[in-house]
């Protein structure tokens, strides 16, 4: 803001009476709270989990910090359990993502078209998305137990069965399957939105030009979708990057059976709050954070470049 | 034309089984929240259940002497952190939008900036900041750190940038100062983008896991998420207990949806991001 537009706008403020604090005053007065709140709980953890990140830290009884320059970060690469979570967490990524895509972009395509009874449609799908993961992960393992619904279900129609809390194995599928249950619906309300904002005439000029119906969803629906895909695609995974609360609850903390769903939040959790090694749990979290920011940046960049119109 | 009726049979087809595959979670769960245990054990397949029961929700209430607690740990924190966030996050939109102060450009630099930080990097920061304030085990802990939110401080700000302007005009020549003009002609106005605020700041803490996990670790300032998992490892079989106490857990973020319903559709499509 140039300094003479803000004497101006101060001095007729002035004239008026109007306003009686100086926009300048009122202007902070309005974003005091906000900046407070951010700077101490935002701001000043950035600033603390980088030098975090280079200490040993020392938190039972007098809190203390011993510099140890890159250590915690050489310490990340000979650590074979970051290697684990770091698997499980891009197999997960992988394959949530692509399918939980998939299965928005088809719902949101069908509940697109002229369809009766569409809001209550809505309303079923958005269940998953309003409750809790603590809930959703409390229920799933319940259908998951061994002799439990899934099991049965599955057995009802002669297909095998499988222990799905119990085999390493398969234990990050189940919860696989549970993320991209509850969240596929949720994408599917971006898909709607934007499917809703590609103008009717386009696809009235398409049909006069003798398009059909898979024509005009290759021709027209995807390429204006694009952007939208993009967009959640990244934010998919960025989500599925931070899964924690689900492996969490399912292996009670501990990232098993046989650390098959740790997950990178869940060691930085262990390290942080279990072995207490806070130094050494923000040096991940760091590494963590910097793969998302760069995820988000790309996302933002492309994002803005590949913007219809 | 019968081709035509035939894709419409196919995509309800679709739409149907996906209703039901989404819901038969939670008809399984609420089902089995009004069987005996007994019922449940014996592994029938069937939803309705055959001796139907209100024992396991009394239960959970008597037997767990602080599941009452918990449920009014968790309302009371949501109920604050949204109050909180409506008027200090629309606050802060408003004067981005609005006032001509100096650094508000580096104010909305840093919070567009802000935006891209995952929780994950401040975890550990904030719970030694919390530490050092002697906030863990206390409401504060719990609710100050959420106060504020820079998603919907920006969201607010798209909002107001597009108010229009007369309106505030009108009101300064009737002689109210910005704080009047905000509150008597600027808020009531956006009741809409308070309600998508609303509906997600308080669905975000609510069902919030993370946060409390590491700033509570006595019993009696759980929220309900830790207590229905520490409740999972005490009733570790008692299904018809963990589904019950499920249910009471779910049934408010229900009716808040229920009646926010459209501002929600709203802030999804907004926000593009969950809690």
């Amino acid at each position: 803001m140039p300094a003479s537009s803000l004497n101006s706008e101060a001095s007729r403020s002035k004239k008026t009476r109007s306003f009686r604090f100086s926009p300048s005053l009122s202007g902070y007065l309005f974003i005091t709270p906000a900046l407070m709140i951010l700077g101490v709980f935002l701001g000043l953890p950035i600033l603390y989990a980088i030098f975090l990140s280079f200490h040993k830290v020392e938190i039972l009884g007098e809190m203390s910090y011993r510099f140890v320059h890159l250590r915690n970060f050489t310490r990340l690469v000979d650590d074979g359990r970051v290697w684990i979570a770091l698997k499980n967490t891009a197999e997960y990524v992988a394959i949530v993502v692509p399918i939980q895509t998939f299965i928005a972009l088809m719902l949101a395509l069908v509940l697109n078209a002229q369809i009766r009874g569409k809001n209550l449609f809505r309303v079923v799908f958005f269940l998953p998305t309003i409750t809790s993961s603590a809930v959703l992960t409390l229920i799933f393992m319940w259908i998951y137990n061994a002799d439990g619904l899934l099991n049965h279900f599955l057995e009802g129609f002669g297909l095998p069965t499988y222990n799905w809390l119990g085999d390493p194995n398969i234990a990050l599928k189940s919860i696989m399957i549970m993320n991209i249950w509850a969240s596929a619906p949720f994408f599917m309300v971006i898909y709607l939105a934007a499917l809703q904002d590609i103008p009717e005439s386009l696809y009235e000029a398409a049909k006069i030009d003798g398009a059909n119906g898979c024509d005009r969803f290759v021709n027209i629906t995807l390429p204006l979708l694009k952007p939208v895909t993009f967009f959640i695609i990244v934010m998919g995974i960025i989500g599925t990057f931070q899964l924690f609360d689900q492996s969490y609850i399912f292996s009670g903390g501990s990232g098993g059976p046989n650390n098959s769903t740790l997950t990178v939040v869940l060691l930085i959790y262990q390290y942080a709050f279990k072995s207490l090694e806070m130094g050494y749990a923000a040096a991940l979290a760091l590494l963590l954070a910097t793969a998302i920011v760069l995820a988000t940046l790309v996302q933002r960049y492309l994002f803005k470049e590949d913007m219809p119109q | 034309m019968k081709r035509i009726s035939g894709l419409k049979a196919l995509l309800y087809g679709f739409l149907i089984l996906y209703a039901i595959v989404t819901f038969i979670p939670f008809a399984w769960a609420m089902s089995a929240s009004f069987k005996p245990l007994a019922e449940i054990v014996e592994g029938g397949m069937n939803f309705i259940p055959k001796n139907f029961t209100l024992e396991n929700y009394q239960s959970i209430f008597t037997r767990e002497r602080l599941f009452g607690r918990w449920l009014f740990n968790s309302a009371f924190v949501a109920v604050c952190v949204t109050g909180f966030n409506i008027v200090f996050n629309s606050m802060a939109g408003y004067a981005l939008a609005r006032i001509p102060f100096r650094g508000n450009r580096l104010v909305f630099g840093m919070i567009l900036a802000v935006l891209m930080i995952p929780g994950q990097i401040t975890l550990i920061p904030t719970f030694l900041i919390l530490k050092s304030l002697g906030w863990l085990n206390t409401y504060q802990g719990l609710i100050v750190p959420s106060m504020v939110n820079a998603t919907f401080i920006f969201m607010m700000r798209q909002f107001f940038v597009n108010f229009p302007k007369e309106l505030e005009e009108a009101a300064a020549l009737d002689g109210l100062n910005r704080w009047q003009t905000f509150w008597k002609v600027v808020m009531p106005l956006a009741k809409p983008a308070l309600a998508a605020q609303a509906i997600f700041i308080f669905m975000g803490s609510w069902n919030n896991f993370f946060m409390p996990l590491i700033v509570v670790s006595s019993q009696d300032m759980f929220t309900l998420p830790l207590g229905l998992n520490t409740f999972k490892g005490q009733y570790i079989s008692y299904w018809n207990y963990i589904m019950a106490a499920s249910m009471v857990f779910t049934l408010p973020a229900l009716a808040i949806y229920a009646f926010f319903n459209r501002y929600f559709v709203q802030g999804v499509t907004f926000t593009g991001n969950k809690g």
